[in-house]
Formats: structure tokens, C-alpha cells, sequence
């Protein structure tokens, strides 16, 4: 049996675990256009932040393909995938066969196209390791940043590059910032609290035109001036490969509860595919590394035989700025149950007796039991729902749930 | 593989386990030393309410969603344990949001992550088992 794996994050290593679970002899080969060793990418601001090297973002051990049968070929990108032969071709010319095929092609940024972006000096993405060497190769103490993109990618850089620079403008045309995670009030206390910190906001407004150092507002028309520029509006998912070999494709690739693609033997996760969002009840894009990793693993099974599903899929986020902290999972559809205590916000989703979804600021501890509740569609009368309520804990469950839980106790005999 | 389990009828929520957690993982040799005037952070935690009181520490998940869901690739199971490796860990939360049982929490400062690892660092069977003075917890194969 052939493997081959199109990428080299978190999709392409959960495919790896999940085939080498089932198959320990198959012959796995890794193809990806970056020339590195598996990093995590979303560490990348943590990496400006100092708050990691690059030695320590590898998200698996040196010794990880060794150790997995992988032979890899890095700084090479797959130009074509031929599924009726079932082979790829390589930019350097060569084909490689396969008997199960993964794509974990992964998503690029969006840059809206805009009036003189050419033009502007020092612009950037901030996706990838090199995106963010190039940015902070040029960042100084007195660089004026300007990021367009109040979302989680464009406030996360803002996080890694603030200490480093004299200032950070961000524009965005939503309302209010991390528009894609919080609500009003939610995302209210976090511009407030970023803004505290020293970030510029202008909100509700976008870029015009811009020159070599300037970019001209859409709806003020006021004129801000920066040294750097980063472009964070949104990702898009990689599914021209997939979708030039017939694969069925919406906004992303379409994958089913295997994360099969429509084509035979060719498999799909993360970024560049849209599976089922069990909170939603719909297949959704769902851009997410947690994701990204059980959707790989699954199709990893899969591909080495074994049965798997993978039908648990949701909205998870959990993102912190200067030890400030924010949960959210699932969809904010049903009744909203808030509260604020102090510089604690909460706000939980509830529907049809279940819990949909929640958006936690400050408090996050245990949040992980809420979206338990999310995830196994608990019937929230089931539990004690006013006390957990206030805080998740184990105890608002029934004793014998709880027995299943910490002492062992098998479904049955509980 | 042997497991800490929690028997929470015998529980006295006498709280010994989450201050021998806290001493085994100090570091120190002496207890008193350890933790006399120091706010404890154990990784097994009692929860009690009215006559009700358990301990809940990591359960060493065979399918673990925070090994699973951690962005740095911090975390990793090795025989059956779940180990964190503050190393790498960057404090990004996302292993809370992901554990079923709200057992993995912010070490002191708030910028790594710490959880149960049955005191294979600590040199012996897990602390809170050997200071339990019920049998509430216990620490067997299952």
C-alpha cells in the first residue's frame, strides 16, 4: 500500500498517526511546498512574541518521520492531481504514484484586491514561518504598522509585533473586532481591552488606495501612514488541485464523515475542506487546527482500512492576548444566557434543551466541560443546569455519569 | 494501564490529594517548606457541594482531545500517560477548551499549562493516592 500526503501541518500529521495506528509497514510519502520540518502555524505570533523558537514550534520530534516509515519531499509543490491514474505531478517534473491519496492543501490569505497595493512598501501576509520572518525582518522601534484585519490572524500578529514597534493601526469594515468569534458585547470589552494595551482601532472603515507609505480610507477618507503592512481580511481554502481532478468543491472541498472527497481513495482535512459542522447541522468550512488534526486522522484510518468516522466536528476557538483569554465554541443560535462579573463575560447558547454554543472572556477554566456538553448534544435537562451554569463542573452531572467518568464504570453495569 | 480512580462515596473532601499533588510537584523535600504560606496549585481538584465531594484529575483519555487539539504539539502520550511538555506549551488555552473533564489548568504564572501525569516525574505511584486516607482514591488497573 502507498500513501502519499499532500502538506505537512497539523491535517497531514493527524493522517500520518492515523494510518500508522493501522498500518505499520504502508509506505507514506509527505509532499510539501514548504522546505521545513512540521511547524505549528498558528505559533507564529508566538514566535515574534518570544514566547517560542523555532526549534520548539515543530509540532512533532525531530526524529518524527523516521520514527512514522515517512520518506518526504519538502520545497516541492504538487502541480496536478490525476485521479483516474491516481498519481500527481510534481513542479520539479516528477510523478509520484499513490493507492490512497491525502490533501491537506491548507488555505491562503485573502488579499482583496485594492487600488496601489502594489505600491505599498513592506507588505505582508501572515499565514506561514517565512510570512513572518519577512515581517519581522523589517519591523524597528519605530515602525508605524498598519493591519488590515481585526480578526484572529490580524490581532494575533498584532499581539507578537506590538513590543517591537512604535505603533499598530488596525482597520477593519466589520463593526467590532473578532467579528467571526463574539458578539456585540464580547467583542466591546476586547477592543477595549486591546486598545488599553496600546492598539489602535478603526472600525467600520476600509483601504481605498494605497501609496508606498500611505493607505486612504474608504469611508473618512483620512490618510494613515505606515513603515509595514499586514494583510489579515480572511483565509480562503487551497481547492484548485482537488477541484482540476473533479473532487466536488463548494467554498471548500467537500469530505464526507470518512473526510473522503467525492473521488475514490482521495482523502481531504483541514483547512482546504468543508465537512460537517455538527453545531450547525451543515457542512462548514471550519478553518481550525483541532480540526484540521481529527479530520487527518480519521482520513488516515480510513486509508489504512480501518473504519472510522469523524462526525464531531465544530467551531472551536480558544485565543488569548497578554494572558488575557477568550473561549468560544459552536454556533450563537437559541437563547442567550449572559453575565459579566467584573472583567469576567459569559455568554451560553441555549436551544432545544441543548447547549449550541458559548463565548467566554477572562474566566476560561474548565470551559472544556461546556463543550462537552456541545459536543455530545447533552439534553440539558439531564443535568444540573443552573449550577453549571455558573461555573462547568463535574458535579451538576448524575452520580452515575460521574462514576463512568472518574471511576471507571463501564455504561452498563453503572 | 493502571489509572487513578475516583471513588466518590468514600471521599472525605479532607483535600490531603491536592496538597501532596502540590508537594510532589514542587520540586522540594520538605513539605512544610513546600507549601507554608504558598496558594496551592494541584492538578487534582476536589469538587464538593453539600454532602457530595470527588476529586477530579486527568483521566488519561485513550482517544485525549487536548493531545489531539494542542496547537504546539506540546502534548504527547507516551505508555498510556498524557504528558505535557511546558517546553513547548505556549499557554494558548486550547487543551482547556478541549478536555471533557476540565482537568488541565494554567501552572503558576499563567503562561504554561499543567495536568495529572500520574507522578511518573515524581519517582512513584501518583501522591494523591498514597495520601488519601479513605481509599477515595485509588490508583489500579480498571
Amino acid at each position: 500500500m502507498k500513501y502519499v500526503i499532500i502538506g505537512n501541518s497539523a491535517g497531514a500529521i493527524g493522517c500520518i498517526e492515523g494510518i500508522r495506528r493501522h498500518d505499520k509497514a504502508g509506505h507514506i510519502v509527505l509532499i510539501s511546498a514548504e522546505p521545513y520540518h512540521t511547524y505549528s502555524r498558528p505559533l507564529i505570533s508566538y514566535l515574534l512574541l518570544g514566547a517560542t523558537d523555532e526549534q520548539r514550534m515543530k509540532y512533532r520530534p525531530d526524529d518524527f518521520y523516521q520514527q512514522n516509515g515517512v520518506e518526504t519531499i519538502l520545497g516541492v509543490a504538487v502541480s496536478k492531481i490525476d485521479a483516474a491514474k491516481k498519481q500527481l505531478k510534481l513542479s520539479d517534473g516528477h510523478t509520484v504514484k499513490y493507492d490512497k491519496l491525502l490533501a491537506a492543501t491548507g488555505s491562503t490569505p485573502f488579499v482583496p484586491p485594492t487600488k496601489g497595493l502594489e505600491k505599498a512598501a513592506n507588505a505582508f501576509t501572515f499565514m506561514t514561518l517565512d510570512d513572518a520572518k519577512a515581517l519581522d525582518a523589517v519591523l524597528t522601534p519605530t515602525s508605524r504598522v498598519l493591519v488590515v484585519g481585526a480578526g484572529l490572524i490580524g490581532l494575533k500578529c498584532v499581539e507578537g509585533i506590538l513590543h517591537k514597534v512604535q505603533s499598530v493601526t488596525v482597520v477593519d469594515l466589520a463593526d467590532r473586532v473578532l467579528s467571526s468569534i463574539l458578539n456585540e458585547k464580547g467583542a466591546a470589552i476586547m477592543q477595549q481591552y486591546l486598545a488599553a494595551k496600546g492598539v489602535n482601532f478603526i472600525m467600520g472603515d476600509c483601504v481605498a488606495e494605497f501609496g508606498k507609505n500611505t493607505a486612504r480610507l474608504q469611508n473618512s477618507g483620512q490618510k494613515l501612514e505606515f513603515d509595514a503592512l499586514v494583510m489579515a481580511v480572511g483565509v480562503r481554502p487551497n481547492t484548485q488541485l482537488l477541484a482540476d481532478a473533479g473532487a466536488e468543491t463548494d467554498r471548500g472541498v467537500l469530505v464526507d464523515e470518512h473526510c473522503q472527497t467525492s473521488l475514490p481513495d482521495v482523502y481531504a482535512a483541514g483547512d482546504c475542506t468543508q465537512g460537517y459542522d455538527m453545531a450547525a447541522g451543515e457542512k462548514r468550512i471550519l478553518a481550525l487546527l483541532p480540526n484540521a488534526y481529527l479530520q487527518g486522522e480519521c482520513a488516515g484510518a480510513n486509508m489504512a482500512g480501518a473504519e472510522k468516522e469523524f462526525t464531531t466536528g465544530l467551531a472551536m476557538n480558544s485565543i488569548g492576548f497578554w494572558g488575557r483569554h477568550i473561549m468560544t465554541a459552536g454556533v450563537y443560535e437559541g437563547k442567550a444566557l449572559e453575565e459579566t462579573d467584573g472583567d469576567n463575560y459569559k455568554c451560553l447558547f441555549v436551544k432545544d434543551n441543548r447547549l449550541v454554543g458559548f463565548i467566554i472572556i477572562g474566566d476560561v477554566a474548565r470551559a472544556g466541560i461546556y463543550t462537552a456538553l456541545i459536543r455530545e448534544q447533552k439534553p440539558l435537562d439531564e443535568v444540573d443546569f443552573e449550577l453549571i451554569k455558573t461555573h462547568p463542573q463535574l458535579m451538576a452531572f448524575s452520580r452515575r455519569e460521574r462514576a463512568q467518568m472518574l471511576a471507571g464504570a463501564k455504561e452498563e453495569e453503572a | 494501564m493502571k489509572r487513578v480512580y475516583v471513588q466518590e462515596q468514600w471521599c472525605l473532601a479532607c483535600h490531603l490529594c491536592e496538597y501532596a499533588c502540590a508537594f510532589a510537584n514542587s520540586g522540594q523535600k520538605d513539605m512544610s517548606k513546600a507549601l507554608k504560606g504558598v496558594k496551592i496549585n494541584p492538578r487534582i481538584r476536589i469538587e464538593e457541594r453539600d454532602n457530595i465531594s470527588f476529586a477530579v484529575n486527568c483521566r488519561h483519555c485513550e482517544e485525549p482531545l487536548c493531545q489531539k487539539s494542542c496547537i504546539s504539539g506540546a502534548i504527547s502520550v507516551k505508555d498510556g500517560v498524557v504528558h505535557i511538555d511546558q517546553d513547548k506549551c505556549v499557554g494558548c488555552y486550547t487543551c482547556v477548551l478541549a478536555c471533557p473533564y476540565g482537568a488541565i489548568m494554567p501552572a503558576d504564572g499563567g503562561h504554561v499549562m499543567q495536568k495529572c501525569e500520574l507522578c511518573t516525574a515524581n519517582g512513584g505511584e501518583p501522591a494523591c493516592v498514597a495520601a488519601c486516607p479513605n481509599r477515595a482514591i485509588v490508583f489500579e488497573e480498571r
